[in-house]
């Protein structure tokens, strides 16, 4: 099959690799018809996150058919599913407690290692997404290997375009879940840093759940624009002080919650071995968080902050004192997508959310890298790339 | 919680996370039989009640299904099993393994006979967990890393890997007995079986 794979800093390809096969019983083998890249793939091509390996497929964002299942899958074949970037086994103690995101069990012993050193307790699989989350392969290819189908998968209704649900894999949930962690009321002033993807979710949802007003901060123009779009109120920050500005449209107050949709992309992640840097005595700061330090400060006394955003390693200059503070709860995490799918798959029949305004492109597979540099490049206008095996060439 | 596999002197820390050079003495006096001087233990809870983990584990030939290094255990009679364990350059080693304390749904503890080629004794807890989140499995390993030549290349794979190898294994079993299977990342049955070799 044909398929991207990465091989460096600003270097993936589409080759040819071996077909997946089904390998244990509860596996399902799909033919993707489509796939997006995302901001956190970025992060992978900048050749930020360590335990990558040449040839790695990348991808967790994706949906296609069903058409090979093992002996415990409930899936069937012709099915069309959207398929949970998170890989989650359904029966452990986490699962159990729908946190996904932290099942025992997804990811293969041997890969556990790293995240154990790093995080004491390792996390699920995802999705080609390094070796530290399991070595998966991803699903920016022609087929895919989903482990434990019976769990994450969701089946589709016919009638229902691709488009519209895809990103049920991973940024709608992400930015769904950014929300009900600022724990809502009515009446809230709720701030957003950064309007990707997962940003501009946060904002619809944000509304969705009662807040008052929404104040969405990027310097993309384009970006902005769509997050207005959602009845947001915005500031560019490179035209206006973020803090300063917050404080006045607040009343002096502050936000009742902050989002921070920023992550370590924007502000560099320069580790090339956070391991090493672990086990070095003098803890230096691998993620530079200017986006949660700025989040922190500016959210009002006894406030939400929400943290989607990713950060791997450790922080420097975090603002503890201005957190305890002003008495501030902090919630975060990988999606647990499992636990949201279903009642958004709902609310995108039901037309409650709008999830097609953010593609912005659609290429074939074989122009991923070209998909990639493009969104890499041109944040402002490309917000979204959809990847699509089955299209022909130079297409829109 | 206190029970004999702590050092019920001192505190409830279990004697394999011990920071005190006596620890291996204190385990040989209240854990394990005395087959060597390297100890290593390590825990995970697993959804499942204790007496379907203690069944599966006790009949020995299930555990090269989720032990990475053992290629076969024969087993002799109801006490007795034949070891057979990947070392490193494509050598194996060999031991014969006697049962010496089973305590249906509790433990199992064993110690190699003696011309093992790496003395080794042990034993496997299983403990309710609290809070009903199934059993607490907990694997405590003493084994002697071999001298000279072949033994120091043995002793890499022993010496360095029995820690990781024990939480690996255990993070296997869990698997195989919450989720019915066990985790892989490979692609192809080919690239699995490279990653098991
Ligand atoms: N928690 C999860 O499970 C999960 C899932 C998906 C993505 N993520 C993470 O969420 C983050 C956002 O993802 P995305 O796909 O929307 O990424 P993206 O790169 O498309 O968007 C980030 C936006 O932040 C803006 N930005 C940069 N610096 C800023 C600043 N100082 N203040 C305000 N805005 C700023 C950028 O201009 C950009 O528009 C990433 O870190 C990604 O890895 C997390
Ligand atoms: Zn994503
Ligand atoms: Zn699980």
């Amino acid at each position: 099959m044909r398929a991207l794979t990465w091989h460096g800093k600003h270097d993936v390809r589409v080759e040819t690799v071996d077909d997946p096969e089904i390998l244990n019983p509860r596996d399902a083998i799909i033919r993707i018809t489509s796939t997006a890249i995302c901001g956190s793939d970025l992060h992978l091509y900048d050749g930020y996150i360590p335990t990558m390996q040449k040839g790695d497929i990348l991808g967790h964002e994706f949906m296609g058919e069903v058409i090979e299942t093992g002996t415990g899958s409930t899936l069937k074949k012709g099915q069309r599913v959207v398929v949970p970037f998170t890989i989650a086994c359904g029966a452990c103690f986490h699962c159990s407690k729908h946190q996904y995101s932290a099942c025992d069990n997804g990811n293969p012993a041997d890969n556990q290692d790293i995240a154990m050193e790093l995080y004491g307790q390792p996390m699920s699989g995802l999705f080609g997404y390094s070796h530290m989350t399991g070595g998966y392969a991803g699903g920016q290819a022609e087929y895919v290997r989903v482990p434990f189908s019976d769990v994450g998968p969701i089946v589709i209704p016919d009638g229902i375009e691709d488009e519209k649900v895809l990103f049920l894999s991973d940024i709608l949930p992400t930015g769904w879940m950014a929300a009900e962690n600022a724990e809502i009321e009515p009446g809230d002033t709720v701030a957003v840093w950064g309007c990707g993807p997962v940003g501009l979710f946060a904002v619809q949802s944000a509304f969705l759940m009662g807040a008052e007003r929404v104040i969405a901060i990027d310097h993309f123009p384009h970006r902005l624009e769509l997050a207005r779009r959602f009845g947001a109120e915005t500031i560019n920050f490179e035209e206006s002080a973020t803090y300063e500005a917050l404080m006045e449209m607040t009343g002096g107050i502050g936000p009742d919650a902050v989002i921070d949709a920023v992550g370590l992309e924007a502000h560099g992640f320069f580790v090339d071995n956070v391991i090493d840097q672990i086990k070095a005595s003098t803890f230096l700061g691998t993620d530079r968080p200017h986006s949660i330090r700025q989040a922190i400060i500016a959210c009002r006394k006894g406030g939400r902050v929400s943290m989607p955003a990713v950060y791997g390693g450790f922080v420097d200059k975090f603002p503890l004192g201005a957190f305890m503070e002003k008495g501030l709860t902090l919630k975060t995490g990988q999606t647990h997508v499992q636990h949201y799918m279903p009642a958004l798959l709902n609310a995108i029949i039901e037309e409650r959310v709008d999830t097609t305004f953010l593609i912005s492109h659609r290429l074939p597979l074989e122009q991923a890298p070209e998909g990639y540099r493009m969104f890499h490049d041109e944040q402002n206008t490309v917000t979204k790339v959809v990847l699509k095996p089955g299209m022909a060439f130079g297409a829109e | 919680m206190s029970d004999s596999t702590t050092c019920a002197s001192q505190d409830d820390a279990p004697l394999t996370a011990s920071k005190r050079s006596d620890a291996v003495d204190a385990a040989t006096a209240a854990l394990v039989e005395a087959k060597g001087d390297t100890l290593v233990g390590r825990t995970v809870t697993v959804n499942r009640p204790r007496e379907e983990l203690y069944n599966f584990w006790r009949d020995l030939s299930n555990l090269p299904a989720f032990m990475e290094n053992v290629e076969r255990v024969d087993v002799i009679d109801d006490l007795r099993s034949h070891w057979v364990v990947k070392a490193p350059g494509g050598r194996t080693v060999e031991w014969t393994s006697v049962i010496t304390e089973d305590r249906a749904g509790e433990l199992v503890a064993w110690a190699s006979e003696d011309g093992a080629d790496v003395p080794n004794s042990g034993r496997i807890d299983f403990r309710d967990a609290t809070g009903g989140r199934g059993t607490c499995v907990t694997a405590t390993i003493l084994y002697d890393p071999p001298a000279g030549a072949v033994g120091r290349l043995i002793a890499k794979l022993f010496q360095r890997e029995p820690a990781i190898q024990a939480r690996r294994d255990l993070r296997r079993f869990k698997q195989l007995m919450e989720t019915g299977e066990i985790a892989t990342s490979a692609r192809t049955r080919a690239q699995r079986e490279q990653e098991r070799d």
